[in-house]
C-alpha cells in the first residue's frame, strides 16, 4: 500500500493511503471525540463532532468523511475546533433528556464524557425539546427516545448488520426522529431483535430492559467467552457484577461475529441464574428424578443402550442433535450412533 | 404575414386569470382569418399580468392588465384595425424595464408557443445540438463551455465547463447527466419560467452536455407542484423523438440519448445535489458528505453531471453563438446574464434577465420602477433564504458572484426580495431562518439542532424579551453552524441573520434595548393607541375590533386596552380620521 505524509498537531507521520483522518489519528494515538462513527457502519458524518482544522485552507473539516492527503497539515484541538466542538455538544445537550442519574448509561455514555472533557456544565439554549413517550412494549429492550442525539448509528446497524431496516428517521428538521415505518411497535416491524442498535447506541436512548438496574458500568467486569447458543461460536463478552451475569455484549476484536449478536445472544442470557436451571445430570429412581454425577449418568445410560440394542437391535435406537453443536460434534454424534449404536436413525433439529 | 396573438399562460398568469382571457379571445377570433391565437410562457411582466403580445405588420407590442372586459376592444383596434391603444401597453422596448434587460436564457420566454417545437426551430433551436454532433468532438464542447466562463446559475457559480470536464474524464462507461429543476427557494420562478416557456432550451442544453461527457440518460428533477412545467417538458420530450432529437441516433449520429422525469415531493433540501440523487435513486432526501463529488460518484454511484435548468438553458445558444461571445457578457469572472426573480417592496415585480455587473441600483430604480409610494429603500435580500441583505450604501455594489459574496449575499439562484423602510430586518432574518430551519433534513447536529436555537433567540428578541447577549450568541451559533454543517442548506442557513447583523445591528439592538421594532412590524412590540385630538367619537373602532379591546360609547371618549388588544390592525384599517396610530 501507498503510504502518505501527513502532519497532525505538529507531528509529521506516515499512513495508509486510502485511510480517513480520524482513523489516521486513532493510529496515532489522538483521541478525536465522535459520535456517530462506529467502524462496524458506514461512515454518515453526521454528529460533527469530530471536526479538525486544517491549516493550509483554514477550514474545519469532518475528519471521520475526508480521507488523509498527501501534505495535509491538520490540528486537532485548536481553538477553533474546541469552539465548534463545544457548541456541537452543547446543542445536543440541549435536546437530551439530561437525566444521568436515573441513566443505565451513566459513567459510561460518551455525550457524558465529552461534555465533561470540554467543561461543559448545562446548555446555554434551554428551549422546545423532541419529547417522546418512553417505549417499553417488547421484552428486549427500551427505548427512549428524549435520550437520543440522532447520530444514525442505530438505523445504520439496522439496515446494514440484519438488514432487517426495521427503523430509519422520520420527519425533517428539529422534528425528524428514529421511528418504524408509520410509527408501528418494533414488534409489528421487520426487527428481528439482534440488538445491534442497542450495542452501537452510544448514549442511553436503547438499553436492554434484563440489565437495568443491575450494577454501574464501572462495577461491571467483562468476562470473554463463546455463545452457547449455536454452533457459530460468537465471542461474547459475560457482563458480570458480583459474579452475576447481567448482561451480554459482543465481543467486536474477534472472529466470527466481530461484535454482532442475534436475539438469543444478546437478550436470552436470564437462563444462567434461572432457579428451574439444571445443574447437574438426573436419573430416575424409585420413580423420582433425583440429582447425580456426571459419572453415573454416563454409566447408566450406556449401559441402556447396550441392553436395547442386544435385546431388540440397532435401529430400536436413534440420535438427535442440536443446533448448539458445533459441525464437528455433530459429525462425531452421528459417527457414534453409526458405528456405536448401528442405525442410521440419526437427525438434527435443524430439520424439524 | 399572420398577425399573432400570445397570451402569457405560464402557471403566474393561469393564476391571474389568463384562462378567462384566452377563452374570450378565442370567442371573439372565431372565425376571423389569418389570426393565430397561441399560449405562450411568462414574459416577466408579474405586475401586468394578464399579459398578451401581439404580433402584427412586423410590430410586437406587449399589453398588460387585461380581462375578458378588454378583450372586445383589444380584438376591435389591435388586432383587426391594427391601431395601438397607448394605455392598455405593459412595457415598450425603450422603457427602462425592457431596455436595460439583456435577454438570453429569456429570449423565447413570452414569444413563442412552448408546446410547438417548430416555433423552438424557427428561433434556431437544436442548431447548436446539431452543430456539438456534427461539427464538434466532445472534447471541444467542454472546451466551447470552459470558454464561456459559465458558472453554474443554481447558487454555488462553479465554473460549468470545469464540472462537465471532471465528469467526462471520470472514468466509467455509464454517465448521468441531471438537471436540478427543483427550485426550492421561496419566491423564486426563475427555473419555472424556462420549463414553462422555452423547454426545449432545457432538453437542448442537456442533449449537448449528454455528448460531452459521454452520458447517454438524463435525468429532470422537478418539483411536484409544477404540473405545468412537467406537463411542458413531456410534450417537449414527445416532440423532439418525433423529430429525431431525442432519442436514438440522434441527428442520424451514433449518439443516444434518454431523458426521465423524476417528480420531487417538495423538500427544499433536495435542491443540494447529493440529497438530490438520494432522492432519485428512491432513498431519504438527506445529503451526504462530498468528496467524493457527483462528477465521478453520483447517481447509482456512476459519474454524474448536474446543473439548474438555467445553466443549461444558456447552453444551446453557447454552441451556437460560440463561447467567446458569451464570455463577453457581463464581466470578466461572472460572464452572461442572470434571471432574477425581483419581488418585494417594489413597483415592477417580475421576472428579469440581465447582464452580470449590472448595479443593485439599476435594478431597483430602472427595471424595477423604484420602491412604491416614495417610500425609502433599505435593503434587498439576495440568494434566497440562504443569502443575505445587501443595504442602501452598497446599491452601487455590481452584481457578480465575488462582489456579493464579499457583501455576505449569495446569487442563489435569483431571489431578488427588496425592502423599505417599513420592513423590520429581525423580521425578514426570522422569516428566512424560519424556512431553513423548517427544512432542514434533520441529519448533522448544528443544522438540525442550532438553526432551532438561533430561531428561538429571534423569536424572543421579536418579542420584546431578548437579552443583551443574545447578539453575541446569534453570531457565535450563525458562525460556528456555517463552519460545521454537512452540506450548503446548513452551511448557509444562518447568512439571512449574520448579514442583517452586519448591517443593522441597532434594529436588533432597538428590539432588544428598548422594546423597539423601528419599523413598526413586530407584533408584541407594538400598540395601537387613539389620538384622542383627531378622533371624533364615531365608534367605528369599537364596532370592528373583533375582541372588544376598545370601550367607549358614541360621542365618549375611546380607548384601547392593551391586555386585550391582538394587535390585527382592524381598527386602523377602519377609522376614518386616521385617529389610531401604531407606536
Amino acid at each position: 500500500m501507498a503510504e502518505i505524509s501527513v502532519k497532525i498537531n505538529g507531528q509529521e507521520v506516515q499512513i495508509e493511503k486510502g485511510k480517513t483522518l480520524l482513523q489516521a489519528c486513532e493510529e496515532l494515538g489522538i483521541d478525536v471525540p465522535t459520535l456517530c462513527y462506529h467502524p462496524r457502519v458506514a461512515i454518515e458524518g453526521a454528529c460533527r463532532l469530530c471536526m479538525v482544522e486544517d491549516k493550509k485552507s483554514g477550514q474545519l473539516i469532518a475528519s471521520c468523511t475526508l480521507e488523509a492527503d498527501d501534505g495535509m497539515e491538520i490540528e486537532t484541538e485548536s481553538p477553533r475546533v474546541v469552539e465548534a466542538r463545544k457548541l456541537v455538544l452543547d446543542l445536543l445537550l440541549a435536546s437530551h433528556d439530561v437525566d444521568c442519574f436515573a441513566c443505565e448509561r451513566n459513567g459510561d455514555c460518551r455525550l457524558q464524557d465529552y461534555s465533561y472533557r470540554y467543561g461543559i456544565e448545562r446548555t446555554a439554549f434551554p428551549g422546545e425539546r423532541r419529547e417522546f413517550p418512553i417505549d417499553n412494549q417488547n421484552p428486549f429492550f427500551e427505548r427512549d427516545y428524549n435520550r437520543c442525539i440522532q447520530c444514525g448509528l442505530c438505523v445504520r446497524a439496522c439496515h446494514e448488520i440484519p438488514q432487517a431496516g426495521a427503523i430509519d428517521f422520520a420527519n425533517r428538521g428539529f422534528s425528524s426522529e428514529i421511528a418504524t415505518p408509520f410509527n408501528v411497535p418494533l414488534e409489528d416491524s421487520t426487527c428481528v431483535f439482534c440488538g445491534m442498535c442497542v450495542e452501537l447506541c452510544p448514549v442511553g436512548a436503547l438499553v436492554p430492559r434484563l440489565d437495568r438496574f443491575t450494577g454501574r458500568p464501572w462495577e461491571i467486569e467483562k468476562v470473554r467467552t463463546t455463545c452457547a447458543y449455536c454452533g457459530v461460536g460468537c465471542q461474547i463478552e459475560l457482563n458480570v457484577n458480583e459474579d452475576r451475569v447481567v448482561g451480554i455484549s459482543g465481543y467486536g476484536e474477534s472472529e466470527p461475529n466481530y461484535g454482532d449478536l442475534c436475539v438469543k445472544g444478546k437478550f436470552g442470557w436470564d437462563y444462567i441464574h434461572h432457579p428451574e436451571r439444571l445443574t447437574a445430570p438426573l436419573v430416575r429412581k424409585e420413580g423420582k428424578l433425583v440429582p447425580t454425577s456426571w459419572e453415573e449418568a454416563l454409566d447408566y445410560t450406556a449401559r441402556k443402550f447396550k441392553e436395547i440394542k442386544e435385546e431388540h437391535g440397532g435401529d430400536a435406537l436413534g440420535g438427535l442433535t442440536s443446533a448448539k453443536c458445533t459441525n464437528e460434534e455433530n459429525y462425531l454424534f452421528q459417527k457414534f450412533v453409526r458405528a456405536a449404536l448401528a442405525t442410521h436413525n440419526v437427525d438434527h433439529c435443524a430439520r424439524l | 404575414m399572420k398577425t399573432r396573438v400570445l397570451v402569457g399562460m405560464g402557471t403566474c398568469g393561469i393564476a391571474a386569470g389568463a384562462r378567462k382571457v384566452m377563452e374570450a379571445l378565442e370567442k371573439g377570433l372565431q372565425g376571423v382569418e389569418g389570426v393565430e391565437l397561441l399560449p405562450t410562457g411568462c414574459v416577466g411582466l408579474c405586475e401586468k399580468e394578464v399579459v398578451a403580445e401581439i404580433q402584427k405588420n412586423g410590430e410586437k407590442t406587449i399589453y398588460g392588465d387585461l380581462t375578458p372586459e378588454k378583450v372586445e376592444r383589444l380584438i376591435e383596434e389591435v388586432v383587426l384595425k391594427g391601431n395601438i391603444i397607448e394605455d392598455w401597453i405593459a412595457a415598450r422596448p425603450e422603457e427602462p424595464i425592457l431596455a436595460k434587460q439583456e435577454r438570453i436564457v429569456l429570449e423565447n420566454c413570452g414569444h413563442i408557443n412552448p408546446e410547438n417545437i417548430d416555433e423552438y426551430l424557427e428561433k434556431g433551436g437544436y442548431k447548436g445540438l446539431e452543430k456539438a454532433l456534427k461539427d464538434m468532438t466532445p472534447d471541444q464542447v467542454v472546451e466551447e463551455v470552459k470558454t464561456s466562463g459559465l458558472r453554474g446559475r443554481g447558487g454555488g457559480g462553479f465554473p460549468a465547463g470545469l464540472k462537465w470536464q471532471f465528469a467526462s474524464q471520470a472514468p466509467g462507461d455509464k454517465k448521468y447527466v441531471v438537471c436540478n429543476a427543483d427550485e426550492g427557494d421561496p419566491g423564486a420562478f426563475m427555473d419555472r419560467s424556462i420549463k414553462e416557456g422555452d423547454p426545449h432550451a432545457l432538453l437542448e442544453g442537456m442533449l449537448i452536455c449528454g455528448y460531452a461527457i459521454g452520458s447517454d440518460e438524463g435525468y429532470i428533477y422537478v418539483r411536484a407542484e409544477y404540473p405545468l412545467a412537467i406537463k411542458r417538458i413531456k410534450v417537449a420530450m414527445k416532440q423532439a423523438e418525433e423529430r429525431g432529437y431525442l432519442g436514438e441516433n440522434i441527428l442520424e449520429t451514433d449518439y443516444n440519448f434518454r431523458i426521465k422525469i423524476k417528480e420531487g415531493a417538495g423538500a427544499f433540501v433536495c435542491g443540494e445535489e447529493t440529497a438530490l440523487l438520494a432522492s432519485i435513486e428512491g432513498r431519504m432526501g438527506r445529503p451526504r458528505p462530498r468528496p467524493p463529488y457527483p462528477a465521478t460518484k453520483g447517481l447509482w454511484n456512476k459519474p454524474t453531471n448536474i446543473n439548474n435548468v438555467e445553466t443549461y438553458a444558456n447552453i444551446p445558444r453557447i454552441i451556437r453563438r460560440g463561447g467567446e461571445k458569451f464570455a463577453q457578457i457581463g464581466t470578466e469572472k461572472s460572464t452572461g446574464t442572470k434571471v432574477f426573480a425581483l419581488t418585494g417592496k417594489i413597483n415592477n415585480t417580475g421576472l428579469i434577465e440581465v447582464p452580470m455587473g449590472i448595479s443593485i441600483r439599476e435594478i431597483i430604480y430602472d427595471i424595477g420602477g423604484g420602491i412604491p409610494e416614495g417610500r425609502k429603500f433599505k435593503a434587498v435580500q439576495i440568494g434566497g433564504p440562504s443569502g443575505g441583505c445587501i443595504p442602501a450604501h452598497l446599491l452601487d455594489l455590481p452584481i457578480d458572484y465575488d462582489s456579493l459574496v464579499e457583501s455576505g449575499a449569495i446569487m442563489g439562484s435569483g431571489g431578488l426580495v427588496t425592502m423599505d423602510e417599513e420592513t423590520c430586518m429581525v423580521d425578514v432574518a426570522w422569516f428566512f431562518l424560519n424556512f431553513t430551519q423548517k427544512e432542514s433534513c434533520g441529519k448533522c447536529t448544528p443544522c438540525r439542532e442550532g438553526t432551532k436555537r438561533m430561531l428561538e433567540i429571534l423569536e424572543r428578541i421579536k418579542a420584546g424579551k431578548g437579552k443583551n447577549e443574545d447578539i453575541e450568541r446569534l453570531k457565535f451559533l450563525g458562525r460556528n453552524i456555517v463552519d460545521t454543517s454537512l452540506c450548503g442548506l446548513g452551511q448557509t442557513a444562518p447568512n439571512p441573520v449574520l448579514s442583517t447583523l452586519r448591517f443593522f445591528e441597532d434594529e436588533y439592538r432597538a428590539h432588544i434595548e428598548e422594546q423597539r421594532c423601528p419599523a413598526g412590524v413586530c407584533a408584541d412590540l407594538l400598540r395601537y393607541v387613539i389620538v384622542q385630538e383627531d378622533c371624533k367619537r364615531c365608534s367605528i373602532c369599537v364596532k370592528v375590533c373583533p375582541v372588544n379591546a376598545i370601550s367607549g360609547k358614541p360621542k365618549e371618549k375611546h380607548l384601547i386596552d392593551q391586555e386585550i388588544c391582538t394587535k390585527c390592525n382592524a381598527c386602523l384599517e377602519k377609522c376614518p380620521f386616521d385617529a389610531i396610530v401604531k407606536k
